[in-house]
């Protein structure tokens, strides 16, 4: 009898345990360094996609405008998923996509452009990776949204559904 | 090629696994004799994960980068020996190290358990196999080591440089070796429980592996502290990050069921005990694994978060908690010889008493490390559990867990008096003195302090003597517990007698305080494999006008593009001298940290004195009294 009732007590406890595990896992979890938000853009000169100019950072960003910087590359499976969020933001007069093409071949990053179609206004080539590093990114893809110059939002992999809906929150 | 001989390898692997649970299941209902041809098949199962293993570590030799891991984790500039440490330094290959592990180790156990009854070892077999289907299955699906990356990259992401040294290339496997030998105990204590086979016999049987499994997992945690103190150049040894906290929490576990097994093999008691602790070591040690692979815990050590493979961690997780629970609640025979029988004074109760002890500091550390996330998702509510924490619950309680740890040894099984009370006495006042000089001559004085310091001076006294005056009987415990009164006391003076100095320098400038002068005198620039040197050149002159030459150094990394600190530690017997260099940023200043840490060294040494104790009982055949 004593062991029975343990034994339920037990499966309920662990029963408990898992469902808050669970419901952990679905918390979004990314940890995000604060000291990245709310700091100024780094500031950077960089050869322009398909010409040979060079373009200074503060030749781009303007005050009282939002940009979206897009870190991306052909070969990168998850920057395909969130290519159609970026499309769809292309077409938001609230904000401007900036695209950096991180360690990619020129024809293939062309081809991906061909395929997928271009939501970017400017896209600047990031070779050696060293700008993104100024950046702070973690890796590919990665978006920051910017606010009078200044980094206002973090998002590390591919955007999605809720952090899409949260950016068009904030660029209303 | 590599790569695609390495997935194939896999996907056989894993239908060995159905191969191998068919044929034991035949084996288990019909006849009387094992089956042989599962030796052979627990082989060949361990062959393949060998060949798929070699295949990863010949991608990440080769540089392959259409293999994404390899891509994600590795560069061509990286030096030959952290291509191949890279192999397991990610998560995927990490995983197929556990598994290759895995598979050592049934095959071991199938040969090493010949004298043992077949339904046992089939039973035990299955157990494993369960285990193992469910790393292939995760293999396979969610972390394939093998995924192809088109087009092909030029080049790899790089392996973080915080990752590249010797220590944390070999602390992943160690740990690992532990690990996994905590999955034979768990197979194999919950089939002896489903045979009602637990025996003095069994406990002897099972006592090497648990052996095994320790020594390793002391190993293991030791060298991941070494790597925490000469790598990340924070000055400590121990910061009580969730993932250290993961691996030390099966080590209280197993450090439990080892004294459980003793008490076991000699008096057929605690057998509860015994298979509890044997259920809750792996389960630890897999939870261990999914709240650092989900990325549930917010730490130093995460790897790579991904909710999918979380969430089949979890599941096979609980599967195997409610399994046990199935089998410990159906099948275990409550015994006889209840607890309650133990005379007061007697070796049992004392390691009874000290099993209480542990499992309350494996609450405090669970509670500390998983209570996060609970508030998290009850509240919304985002908190850290800190050192204090862990601090002000722990350290009172190592007070009547040293005196017990001292005076149980010398008591003898079922009924016993106190010999020796004399020295007892005698070191008790001994230790007290010591610990009040120390405690009178420095300015803080807080009775903890010379309570907990007199405490680990009578565990030390007491063991030493013993070393002595028993000619070598029961020489593995005597030095473990030896060991351990010289960890502590270690950290008590590390804690209490550092000193620690951060300060701004240019070239050329010193810094004067009280104790020290340190001068900078200059920094030079190097340039290596795959990152740029910047050393600095300080001296240090104490009051005694000996001059120490520290040189930190800055490594600023290509791939990927990271700087880290590079600590440069003197190291002698009684002080270690730790000094890291960071840059201030567009400044000709360098941000220095000197800290002085005595003892550092007995630290590492008192924990391989307690492993060494562990060696010890391994090699000894005849049992310990």
């Amino acid at each position: 009898m004593k062991t029975n009732f343990l034994s339920k007590i037990l499966i309920v406890f662990f029963g408990v345990v898992f469902f808050i595990f669970y419901k952990g896992l679905n918390n979004s979890n990314i940890y995000v360094p604060k000291v990245n938000i709310d700091k100024n853009i780094p500031s950077f000169t960089a050869k322009i996609f398909n010409s040979s100019t060079k373009i200074k950072s503060e030749e781009i960003f303007n005050n009282n405008q939002f940009y979206l910087v897009n870190i991306w590359a052909s070969w990168c499976i998850p920057c395909r998923e969130e290519h159609s969020f970026l499309l769809d933001l292309s077409k938001n007069k609230n904000v401007i996509i900036i695209g950096i093409n991180y360690k990619d071949k020129i024809q293939n990053a062309k081809f991906f452009l061909g395929e997928f179609k271009n939501p970017y206004k400017i896209i600047i080539r990031d070779t050696d990776g060293t700008i993104s590093i100024d950046w702070g990114a973690y890796g590919v893809p990665e978006t920051f949204l910017i606010s009078n110059k200044k980094i206002i939002k973090r998002i590390t992999g591919p955007i999605n559904i809720d952090s899409f809906s949260e950016i068009k929150e904030i660029i209303q | 090629m590599a790569s695609l001989i390495g997935y194939y390898s896999l996907i056989f692997g894993f239908c060995t696994s159905l191969l191998i649970i068919l044929i034991s299941i035949k084996n288990f209902k019909n006849t009387n004799v094992f089956n042989t041809r599962i030796i052979s098949l627990t082989f060949l199962q361990f062959l393949f994960v060998v060949i798929s293993f070699l295949g990863l570590i010949l991608s990440f030799v080769n540089s392959d980068f259409s293999n994404q891991t390899v891509f994600n984790h590795s560069h061509t500039t990286k030096p030959l020996f952290y291509k191949i440490s890279g192999t397991w330094g990610n998560h995927e290959g990490s995983l197929l190290l556990w598994l290759l592990v895995l598979t050592l180790f049934i095959f071991l156990f199938l040969l090493k358990s010949k004298e043992q009854i077949k339904k046992y070892r089939v039973l035990t077999l299955l157990f494993q196999q369960i285990i193992v289907i469910g790393f292939f299955v995760f293999l396979i699906k969610s972390s394939n080591p093998f995924s192809n990356i088109f087009p092909v990259p030029i080049e790899g992401l790089g392996l973080n440089p915080i990752l590249q040294d010797p220590a944390l290339a070999i602390h992943p496997p160690i740990l690992y070796l532990g690990y996994v030998g905590s999955s034979i105990i768990f197979s194999s204590s919950l089939a002896a429980t489903s045979l009602n086979n637990i025996s003095k016999e069994w406990a002897k049987h099972i006592k090497p592996w648990v052996l095994i499994s320790w020594i390793f997992l002391t190993i293991g945690i030791l060298l991941g502290s070494i790597w925490a103190y000469y790598e990340l150049g924070w000055g400590g040894f121990w910061f009580w990050d969730p993932v250290e906290n993961v691996s030390l929490m099966p080590w209280l576990a197993l450090t439990t069921l080892l004294h459980c097994i003793l008490v076991l093999e000699k008096r057929l008691v605690l057998t509860s005990w015994v298979i509890i602790l044997s259920i809750s070591t792996f389960t630890l040690s897999m939870s261990g694994t999914f709240l650092v692979r989900s990325g549930i815990l917010n730490s130093v050590h995460t790897f790579a978060s991904d909710p999918e493979r979380g969430l089949f961690i979890l599941i096979f997780l609980f599967s195997l908690i409610f399994l046990s629970l199935f089998i410990f609640f159906s099948f275990h025979k409550v015994e006889n010889q209840n607890t309650k029988h133990f005379f007061w004074l007697s070796k049992e109760t004392s390691i009874l008493i000290n099993n209480w002890f542990m499992m309350y500091f494996l609450s405090v550390i669970l509670i500390g490390t998983v209570y996060p996330i609970f508030l998290e998702v009850l509240s919304s509510e985002k908190i850290s559990v800190g050192p204090p924490f862990y601090n002000k619950l722990i350290i009172p309680f190592l007070i009547p867990f040293l005196l017990a740890m001292a005076i149980g040894p010398k008591l003898k099984w079922i009924k016993s008096d106190l010999r020796d009370r004399l020295y007892l006495i005698l070191f008790l006042v001994i230790s007290l003195l010591l610990s009040g000089l120390i405690v009178n001559s420095l300015d803080i004085s807080f009775l903890t302090n010379t309570i907990l310091i007199t405490a680990a001076f009578y565990l030390f006294l007491i063991s030493l003597r013993d070393f002595f005056m028993n000619k070598f009987e029961n020489l593995s415990q005597n030095v473990a517990h030896f060991g351990f009164s010289l960890l502590i006391l270690s950290i008590l003076f590390n804690n209490i007698f550092s000193t620690e100095v951060i300060t701004n320098l240019k070239i050329g400038e010193t810094f004067h305080s009280e104790k020290f002068k340190i001068n900078f005198e200059k920094i030079e620039q190097n340039d290596k494999q795959n990152f740029k040197s910047l050393t600095g050149k300080f001296n240090i002159e104490d009051q005694n006008g000996v001059i120490d030459v520290l040189e930190p150094e800055l490594r600023i990394y290509n791939q990927p593009n990271i700087v880290t600190s590079e600590a440069d530690i003197k190291t002698n017997m009684i002080t270690d001298k730790f000094m890291t260099m960071n840059l201030v940023r567009d400044q000709e200043y360098f941000n220095i940290r000197y800290q002085i840490k005595p003892f550092m060294i007995w630290i590492w040494i008192s924990v391989l004195l307690i492993t060494f104790g562990g060696i010890i009982s391994l090699l000894k055949k005849k049992y310990e009294n």
